[in-house]
């Protein structure tokens, strides 16, 4: 299980109050988007989900326990950019995090170990569709294929709660389509919670089953300063999605689109050839 | 076409850049030339078959009074003397630099002490290290890493904080502690920068590793330019001094190759 209660939380820099007052309870195996605009806060609303800050009051729990005050392998994640080790191929990449669970100070895996560690990150590659690109660095990868070798790197750890901070908003509408079938069917076969932030309506409401907006309502200038955003509106996508059931009412909404041929993303299969 | 847009075809290339060295060799023959011809004895500007016999002199026959070939005995030495001071400083750089950049509390404790050490003159130290440490290799060594490691330490620590916070992040979410971190995230990423690094210091170790053969030596290429000196031998000097050149370009190159071929993807990383 994993679920997230935030409870009566604030995010203070210095005088300045960016989250005021934001409580929430995601369920186990929800997927949240939060949307809003520029500023508001949700961003830094999700590192404090993440560990990389601290809220200034108010409590974040994940099971009943209080987050630890720092990232952990618990909640995997998933940036706009910088999210994949350029210093490392994609099978690195997704061997990574198997490497440095279970080798303490090498961070290295030998022999069967490392055999069993490269099967299990193949597999986690072919499922996001990057198979026969395993020996290739992420500076030779479209930004479509870094983003799905991002999602890779962080399901291999299986953690309870995928955090996403704008993962698509970088690609193009096509391929944004695709990774949306590959990010919904991922949540539908993984056991965890997504908490998305995106700046995409449309993104926000064909992925999640709630979106929750940030606002800040108050927002004068002379307000900006002592007032911060808190959420606004809370709303449950109906019908109802549950993770790893097909939709009852519309089963054409959430059914896989069947994908032909290669991703589009992958710039060794484009006609021209061109990168 | 405006001037920003015209470029050079791979031919023009060529020839624009060994233009410069053939003008520089062509002056320098003429000015050679012109004052021989007025002084068959002048020294200043020796001509070519002056150079060839200085060269043959000294790198092919055995010195009279020590029977060593000096022009290798010479490199040898300084070589030697140059690496260990390279690779003293390039050690202490990488540890040095990583912590800086990766650990906030020894941030705190280094980083302006760095910043104030890299401030002082190096040649100004030398005569503290000779008294201290002797005439021998080793404040010759030393003055090459004080001179060059403030500088890498630096380097090396910006780089590490310039990797983005989100990969550090990323790492801790695949449950790397610090030191798995360090390892397998921070240290493959600054390492192409090491290199880099190195090669742009070149030109500094060999500045220091002169000016301190220059004062005290037995051997060494810059030793034996400043003992020359004394006779007006630009036959023996200008060719040391191509040598020295040739020498440094040729690390150079040969640090690039080898980043390139140890870290493919820092090439990569550079085009994309």
């Amino acid at each position: 299980m994993s679920e997230l209660i935030i409870d009566n939380v604030w995010k203070e820099y210095g005088d300045q109050i960016v989250l005021e007052n934001v409580s929430l309870t995601v369920a186990s195996r929800a997927f949240v988007a939060l949307v809003g605009p520029s500023g508001c806060g949700k961003s830094t609303f999700l590192r404090m989900l993440l560990g990389q800050e601290q809220a200034t009051r108010g409590t974040i729990l994940l099971d009943g326990e209080p987050l630890p005050p720092e990232p952990g392998p618990d909640r995997g994640v998933v940036f706009q950019r910088y999210s994949v080790f350029p210093h490392l191929t994609v099978l690195g990449n997704v061997l990574l995090g198997k490497e440095l669970t279970v080798s303490r100070y090498k961070a290295k895996l030998f022999g069967a170990a490392r055999r069993a560690g490269i099967e299990e990150a193949r597999q986690l590659i072919a499922e996001v569709g990057l198979s026969g690109a395993e020996g290739k660095y992420p500076a030779q990868l479209s930004g479509g294929m870094q983003q799905r070798l991002a999602l890779a790197q962080a399901l291999i750890m299986k953690p309870k709660v995928l955090l996403l901070d704008e993962p698509f908003g970088a690609l193009d509408p096509g391929i944004r389509a695709e990774i949306h079938t590959l990010m919904k069917r991922l949540w539908h076969e993984t056991q965890m919670t997504v908490v998305m932030v995106t700046h995409d309506m449309r993104e926000a409401f064909t992925l999640a089953t709630r979106v929750v907006a940030f606002e800040r309502p108050r927002d004068r200038p002379e307000e900006k300063q002592r007032y911060g955003a808190t959420i606004t509106k809370d709303i449950a996508i109906w019908p109802p999605r549950r993770a790893g059931e097909p939709s009852y009412f519309s089963p054409d909404r959430d059914g896989p689109v069947i994908l032909q041929g290669p991703y589009r993303d992958d710039p060794s299969s484009s006609p021209s050839g061109d990168k | 076409m405006r001037w920003i847009n015209t470029k050079p075809s791979r031919g023009a290339q060529l020839a624009l850049m060994l233009l410069p060295f053939v003008l520089l060799i062509a002056a320098y023959t003429a000015g050679s030339a012109a004052r021989l011809a007025e002084n068959a004895n002048d020294k200043l500007l020796p001509s070519l078959a002056g150079f060839t016999e200085a060269i043959n002199r000294l790198a092919f026959l055995p010195d009279a009074r020590t029977g060593d070939y000096l022009l290798w005995s010479d490199t040898a030495a300084s070589l030697i003397r140059l690496f260990a001071g390279l690779g003293i400083s390039t050690l202490t750089a990488l540890l040095i630099g990583m912590v800086i950049g990766m650990l906030p509390y020894l941030r705190a404790l280094l980083a302006p002490f760095v910043a104030v050490i890299s401030m002082v003159p190096p040649l100004a130290l030398l005569p503290i290290l000779f008294i201290v440490m002797g005439l021998g290799e080793t404040s010759k060594i030393a003055l090459i890493v004080i001179g060059v490691a403030p500088t890498m330490i630096r380097d090396l620590a910006l780089k590490a904080l310039e990797l983005p916070r989100e990969q550090i992040v990323k790492a801790e979410t695949l449950g790397g502690s610090s030191w798995q971190i360090a390892l397998r995230v921070v240290l493959p990423q600054i390492l192409p920068r090491l290199i880099t690094c190195v090669r742009l210091q070149l030109g500094p170790a060999w500045l220091f590793l002169i000016a301190a053969e220059a004062i005290s030596s037995d051997s060494g290429l810059g030793y034996r330019i400043f003992l020359v000196r004394r006779y007006l031998s630009m036959d023996v000097i200008f060719p040391y001094v191509v040598w020295i050149t040739l020498l440094a370009v040729l690390t150079n190159f040969i640090l690039d190759r080898i980043r390139i071929a140890v870290f493919p993807w820092s090439e990569l990383e550079k085009q994309g």
